[in-house]
């Protein structure tokens, strides 16, 4: 058989029906549901008379609407309040399990899927969220679907998809101190652009991404979707397999060596080849910084706010020009020197254990500076409670930081978690749109270690800035 | 879903790239648990600029959205289709759509026309110039003219999703002619896949 990547491997192990020119039919292992994106499915199925064909291949959440303090009380706000209890509703009606509000399981959906040992290598995965991207951090083919997709694939288990390009993006050499998985993915999205992936599977490659624990692979392959890919993968290897032993719907006994022994066959075969090729070389990487309004729109926290006129394309100069109005920012301000009013630390991107460590691990001793909201919320309740295992939590209060309660939060603000117009965030989530913390917010996208250092110093900041 | 066959009217000029679906329906919106109404939330932020060109009464009752490159970026808020439906556009027009959007949009009836840079260029001035100028979106065809301004080009739709707009077929009834094909794949899927019985 002709080389081939690890994308078209599992691509080609999901072929139901193969499509010629136009879209194939592919299989879907995994389906994940949360409250926003899939009322309107669940109607579609009853207006047709239509069942699930595999509930049990389809796991629910709340996450997007849900409050990140008392969440013991109902929601108060009644429209997100009646989103969640719809979900609930849906799901007892379609023998669909659920986590509800407080649940040992319950968490942001792409947290909570790798957690659960549910998001295996090789596998097919959609949820109706566009950061579904984030479980091909395990070599599983993970991406977003809209709402009719999402019937779709309730009363088939099944979606017609247009067969993607390949891309490779070769992260080479090693990553520098304080430099991180969140930085490595912002330079991508800064080199391609934020159309850079459209049509395309990214495979994320190279001995940077090899060195990546599993929290730092989900934070690149999460902002796939900020390049405009269809979905990010790395291949699985050893430290993948090490995360997964032992989780609670992970294979065990002989199951466990069959299905690793398939694992195994998946990466990208010598001589095989991708449509396209992008090299970035992680030794020259430092911290990075969003200074506009998408996520293209990225500088090394050394540099200055950009000047629109440097810029060849008259297309990214009116929009560079556009999102410095809106940010509030003049052109030639160094990154350092910009004050920042709110800190975030959470999202799918960033609110992992190793994320919460490694915030925790800055803000250790220091103080949070006056008038500064800074907020932790963890990505789920196994989060939460693994941090307050290690006291993380009291590091985080004792600096000043607001220890919360599990959710999508202040990424994008359906929640009471939101920026007033004019505010400015430091947020280790992964856009930076026009009102996406809350109408008039202003958003700058950054690891957790610069979120923590900023936290403190008030202005954006490394770590070693602190010191 | 309705059948498409062809779309005339006229057009309005958004020129701004990378739209995100954040700005074409604003979060607040999303609580919903409806698929209508959505239009008066469509770009709800940059509309309380009057100068906002959708607020604009020269281009008002258009049918087609003429836009920059990387139209519908971001979540997959499906929300963002139905805004753009309700408000009364049935086309979009850009050099580049992202992949949700677009799959979100065929499955609502809303053409992505997809045509070339100097196209999309010529076409956004060409409506600023003259916002009555005429557009004719066909489907079968699979172009897009204005002849007033002297524009015509083919889009791209594969051969299925054409056929899909045209007769107004139903998506999952059409999968489901495929039972004995999904019967047979789930016959031999692994024993290690997980599965999460209620
Ligand atoms: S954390 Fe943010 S990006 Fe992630 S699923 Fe929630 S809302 Fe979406």
């Amino acid at each position: 058989m002709a080389p081939r990547t690890l994308s078209e491997k599992i691509w080609d192990a999901h072929q139901v029906v193969a499509g010629g020119d136009g879209p194939e039919l592919l299989y879907v292992d995994l389906h994940l549901v949360h409250e926003v994106t899939s009322p309107q499915a669940f109607d579609g199925l009853r207006l047709a008379g239509r069942g699930v064909r595999r509930p049990e291949l389809t796991v629910a959440t709340e996450d997007h609407n849900v409050p990140t303090e008392a969440t013991d009380q109902p929601i108060a706000d009644p429209i997100s309040r009646r989103q969640v209890e719809v979900l609930r509703e849906n799901t007892t009606a379609f023998n669909i399990t659920e986590f509800p509000m407080r649940h040992p399981d319950q968490g942001i959906v792409h947290v909570i899927g790798p957690e659960l040992g549910l998001t295996l290598p090789g596998m097919t995965i959609v949820c109706g969220d566009s950061h579904t991207s984030t479980h091909g951090a395990f070599g599983a083919l993970a991406f977003g679907i809209g709402t009719s997709e999402v019937e779709h694939v309730l009363a088939t288990q099944t979606l017609h998809q247009q067969v993607p390009d390949t891309m490779a993006v070769n992260v080479d050499g090693a990553l520098p101190p304080g430099v991180t998985a969140k930085d490595i993915i912002l330079a991508i999205i800064g080199l391609i652009g934020t159309g850079g992936g459209i049509g395309s599977i990214i495979e994320y490659r190279g001995e940077a991404i090899r060195a990546l624990s599993m929290e730092g692979r989900m934070t690149v392959c999460n902002m796939s979707i900020e390049a405009g890919a269809k979905a990010g993968l790395i291949a699985p290897d050893d430290t993948t397999f090490a995360y997964l032993e032992g989780r609670r719907h992970a294979p065990s006994g002989a199951a466990w060596s069959e299905a690793l022994d398939y694992w195994r066959s998946l990466p990208t075969d010598e001589g095989a080849t991708f449509t396209r090729e992008v090299h970035l070389d992680a030794a020259a990487l430092v911290p990075h910084v969003s200074w506009g309004t998408n996520p293209s729109q990225v500088a090394p926290i050394t540099a200055a706010v950009p000047d629109p006129d440097t810029l060849a394309d008259a297309g990214a100069r009116d929009a560079a020009q556009r999102a410095l109005d809106y940010m509030g920012l003049t052109a030639g301000t160094p990154i350092r020197d910009i004050p920042v009013d709110t800190v975030f630390i959470g999202s799918c991107t960033n609110s992992r254990i190793e994320d919460l460590r490694a915030a925790a691990r800055v803000a250790e001793g220091r103080t949070v500076r006056s008038g500064m909201r800074a907020m932790v919320v963890p990505g789920s309740w196994a989060v939460r409670n693994q941090a307050e295992a290690e006291g993380l939590d009291k590091v985080f209060t004792a600096a000043g930081f607001d220890w919360r309660e599990p959710g999508c939060s202040m990424c994008l603000a359906m929640n009471p978690d939101k920026l007033a117009p004019g505010e400015r965030s430091a947020s280790t989530s992964n856009r930076n749109f026009e009102g996406r913390q809350g109408r008039g917010g202003r958003t700058h996208l950054v690891s957790p270690e610069v979120a923590a250092a900023t936290a403190i110093a008030g202005t954006f900041a490394t770590p070693t800035d602190l010191d | 879903m309705e059948p498409v066959t062809t779309i005339t009217g006229t057009a309005v000029p958004l020129d701004r790239s990378d739209v995100d679906t954040d700005q074409i329906i604003p979060s607040d919106w999303l609580k919903r648990v409806e698929r209508t109404g959505f239009g008066k939330g469509l770009f709800s932020e940059w509309r309380d600029d009057p100068e906002f060109v959708l607020n604009l009464p020269q281009f008002g009752g258009a049918s087609v959205l003429v836009a920059g490159t990387n139209f519908g970026t971001g979540s997959s808020r499906e929300h963002a289709v139905w805004a753009i439906m309700d408000f009364g556009f049935k086309a979009v027009v850009s050099s580049r759509f992202a992949d949700i959007f677009r799959n979100n949009s065929t499955k609502n009836g809303l053409v992505p026309v997809q045509v070339p840079d100097e196209v999309a260029d010529a076409l956004l001035r060409a409506v600023e110039a003259d916002p009555s100028l005429e557009i004719t979106i066909d489907v079968s065809e699979r172009t897009v003219s204005a002849p007033a301004a002297g524009i015509h080009s083919a889009f791209e739709l594969d051969d299925a999703t054409r056929e899909r707009f045209l007769l107004g077929l139903d998506d999952i009834g059409l999968t489901l002619e495929h039972a004995d094909a999904i019967d047979t794949f789930e016959a031999n899927r692994p024993a290690w896949m997980p599965s999460i019985p209620r």
